[in-house]
């Protein structure tokens, strides 16, 4: 049995944040999950994927945010419990779904689990998500901890029901990959049955009806807001004539700080669980009697501007501060320190800040594409065939790794699928070739609607869909596309070139980017096609060798090696920097080698060079 | 030995390596041991970019602190799985700190292709041994091996932090732990490992 379906319930379990959301899931009787895997959410939805026959849970992976929170919709429209989680921009996908949604509402609770990154640990940005539950006007819970994950997860099913409204659940990257202890409760073996009564008048969203559901959303909102003032997820302790209003991990530094600091009779905290409506009576409350406040939160003022509105509603003459100064900053995360300099000034208070080591200039150890990675061979036969000339937008997955020297094959990035859409901006408006880069899984998620656009314009651009067979960034998760699976090799559900096809694109090559010359000239016959307008479009397609090992038990036959040949041109460097690759310089005997633990045997180095050859691998 | 944790407050230890060295599942082992013997913990790990063969830091924190991350100054223990990555995570440490250091050097790509030297073992250990109370610099690799894998240096790793006993965790919770932890059909090499660096930790 998996270890999140226990029915010990005796003992804490040391479970990740990610994986006590699951347990509340499961607890809260949640029978329909669906996301698309983002950093820091995937774990989620990968559990539940490694769980869902055991635990009789329908689970997909969706084609994207947007489509996982509408298959994931009608689930709880039609009583059925659901879930579905995002990383912070997943929710600018599905925002279209989510803002109509809140009107909409549910019968069976519904959570959206929205995972926030500051400090951008894997994201494109590090915008605030609590703010959408403001925009949408849906209830929104945001956990310290994975014990507080699991208890509102339930917590967040539960009052989702009630208002029948879809709740966020709101986390942040120390939240979601913090493992700490957690308690279990029992999960219910009772399943409530689906049906769907037609209600078309409040289930259509035609003007007159949204009219209708607008109105019945903002009579929600009271209700809610005193639900959120009665909350026993809001919680104050300490006491004393200062105030500290906080959330999420920032609680946890605020925690230790009024005790390092010895504040504790000194600072009031109240921690904010359930901060979305705003607990406006409890806020106030609070602050009676205060002589100042300080916000401690991550990103945007978001509690802050609240506090300011009730004191100043109230009338209450405490004086509030945060962000927009130099205590609490409004970029990257908060940690224990930052947290004890910003109260020790407001507080006026002793604290004497760690001493940092200074450490001289080291060698730097950025990620970097697999050794036998085909992104590397695809990116090194293009830039042959279209040089530094060409402009390449790219898009995201490991392939925007394609951006480090000496590759250098990533010239613009916004988003999940700009790739397709801005190459062809970029081809009306340049006199230069446009290549873009877009991976399998990014390629369903959002590239679909940009080729056909394309199509539809004639854009003038080649599209490379790097096609390892897998969504590798996240964790190798599924895609429509896939044909390595558990049951071995199978047809896709949907074939990458049918659909490049049926969206118009008549000019379709297929290549192994692992066979260097056949890419390169099919490259060569693809730019000559270029000089009519129209899309052109390469599927390279080559499974990602981590997921094919794993998958098929592959063994590796061969090893790469530099023979005595070698003249030093370093090309294999300076061109294809494969990281298996090692540069001895030792005075007199320097050469170049390759360090056989990581070669995959991929063979693009050899195709290159005459001076590596393989040899063979004893079985 | 009986394991006496009245006195036992807090401490802060610091996990950093490079994608592959199985820093995560060292990380695990020493929080589920702890949880074991009933101490407060709390783990972070960072997932994402940093498995393509980047820098891989986590954290454990044990006793009365509810941060789950370490600041800049903070670490109590800093666990480095390559020498290197000593180095670059000095900064998490304290004067009063305990560094825990392998000795065998995972050369960056960075350095492999030219771009950079990989800075002397000696100045590495300089740098560290001069800055903390107290360094414990050792091939984790050579005592993995002799208990039948190169790749249970970070059970190794484990096992010194164990023997040196800076946390109030006795061998039943250890042992407990890489049950846990460690896939069936590797516990007994595991086990071997851990044990090698326990001794190795005691005579520390």
């Amino acid at each position: 049995m998996h270890e999140l379906l226990t029915p010990e319930t005796d003992k804490k379990h040391l479970l990740l944040g990610n994986e006590a959301i699951v347990r509340g899931a499961l607890e809260g009787n949640v029978r329909f999950v669906a996301a698309y895997p983002g950093t820091p959410s995937s774990e989620i939805i990968d559990r539940f994927y490694q769980i869902a026959p055991e635990a009789g849970v329908y689970v997909e992976y969706s084609v994207n945010e947007k489509v996982s929170m509408e298959v994931a919709c009608a689930a709880a429209i039609s009583g059925v419990r659901s879930l579905c989680s995002m990383k912070h921009v997943g929710l600018n996908v599905a925002a279209d779904a989510f803002m109509t949604l809140a009107y909409v509402g549910v019968k069976a609770g519904m959570v959206i689990v929205v995972a926030d990154d500051p400090s951008l640990h894997s994201s494109q940005n590090e915008q605030d998500n609590r703010y959408y539950a403001k925009m949408a006007g849906v209830p929104m819970l945001e956990p310290s901890t994975p014990e507080e994950a699991r208890e509102m997860t339930l917590a967040a099913l539960d009052l989702s029901e009630k208002y029948q409204v879809p709740c966020i659940l709101h986390t942040t990257t120390r939240v979601n990959h913090c493992r700490a202890p957690v308690t279990l409760g029992t999960i219910p073996t009772e399943r409530p049955p689906a049906k769907f009564n037609k209600d078309p008048f409040n289930l259509v969203v035609v003007p007159m009806v949204g009219r209708k559901l607008h109105l019945a959303l903002l009579e929600k909102l009271p209700k809610l807001q005193r639900e959120a003032e009665q909350s026993p997820l809001n919680r104050i302790t300490g006491a004393g004539n200062w105030g500290i209003i906080t959330s999420g991990v920032s609680y946890l530094y605020v925690v230790d700080a009024v005790r390092e600091l010895g504040l504790e009779k000194r600072v009031k905290v109240l921690k904010v669980g359930f901060s979305f409506p705003h607990p406006k009576a409890l806020l106030r409350d609070f602050m009676q009697g205060l002589e100042k406040v300080l916000v401690v939160e991550e990103l945007e003022p978001f509690l802050e501007e609240i506090a300011k509105v009730v004191a100043q509603e109230e009338s209450l003459p405490v004086k509030i501060a945060g962000k927009g100064g130099p205590l609490i900053p409004r970029a990257f995360e908060l940690d224990s320190v930052k947290v004890k300099q910003a109260m020790s000034v407001f507080f006026e208070t002793a604290y004497q800040p760690p001493q940092i080591f200074a450490v001289p200039e080291l060698p730097q150890r950025p990620p970097n594409l697999c050794p036998g990675c085909p992104h590397r061979a695809t990116y090194y036969s293009i830039k042959k065939v279209f040089g530094d000339e060409a402009v390449y937008p790219t898009d995201i997955g490991c392939y925007t790794l394609g951006l480090l020297p000496p590759l250098g094959m990533a010239d613009f990035l916004i988003c999940m699928g700009s790739s397709v859409s801005t190459a062809g901006g970029f081809s009306k408006v340049l006199d230069r070739p446009v290549v873009a880069f877009i991976g399998d899984s990014t390629f369903f998620h959002g590239g679909l609607p940009g080729l056909v656009n394309a199509v539809s314009h004639d854009h003038r651009i080649l599209l490379a869909v790097l096609d390892n067979g897998t969504t590798a960034m996240t964790g190798h998760q599924p895609h429509p596309g896939v044909e390595i699976t558990e049951q071995g090799v199978v047809a896709p559900k949907v074939g990458l070139e049918r659909i490049i096809r049926g969206c118009g694109v008549d000019k379709v090559t297929i290549v192994n980017p692992l066979q260097i010359q056949k890419t390169q000239d099919a490259l060569l016959k693809i730019r000559e096609e270029m000089e009519t307008p129209g899309v052109s479009v390469l599927i390279s397609k080559s499974p990602c060798p981590l997921f094919e090992r794993r998958m098929l038990r592959k063994k590796q036959k061969v090893v790469f090696k530099v023979d005595a040949s070698c003249d030093l041109c370093k090309k294999c460097l300076t061109e294809l920097g494969c990281p298996a690759f090692v540069w001895e310089q030792a005075p007199g005997a320097e050469c170049i080698q390759i360090n056989a633990a990581l070669c995959s045997g991929c063979s693009v180095c050899a195709q290159m060079c005459k001076s590596i050859r393989p040899e063979k691998l004893s079985a | 030995m009986p394991i006496d944790a009245t006195d036992f407050k807090a401490l802060r230890i610091f996990f950093t390596g490079v994608g592959g060295q199985g820093t995560l599942l060292a990380t695990r082992l020493v929080g589920e041991a702890a949880l074991e013997q009933g101490l407060p913990v709390c783990l972070s790990e960072i997932h994402g970019m940093a498995q393509r063969g980047g820098v891989v830091e986590s954290s454990v924190v044990v006793g009365n602190i509810a941060s789950p991350t370490i600041a800049d100054g903070e670490a109590d223990i800093l666990l480095a799985f390559e020498p290197l990555e000593a180095a670059r995570a000095l900064p998490k440490c304290h004067a009063g700190s305990l560094i825990i250091a392998n000795t065998v050097p995972l050369v960056p790509f960075t350095v492999a292709v030219g771009q950079s030297k990989y800075p002397e073992q000696a100045k590495i250990r300089e740098l560290l041994e001069n800055k903390v109370a107290r360094l414990i610099w050792f091939d984790a690799v050579e005592l993995a091996r002799r208990s039948g894998s190169d790749k249970a240096a970070n059970v190794v790793m484990v096992g010194v932090l164990a023997g040196l006993r800076p946390l109030p965790i006795d061998d039943r919770c250890w042992q407990q732990a890489l049950q846990k932890t460690v896939p069936a059909r590797f516990l007994e090499m595991n086990q071997k490992a851990f044990e090698a660096g326990l001794e190795f930790g005691l005579s520390c």
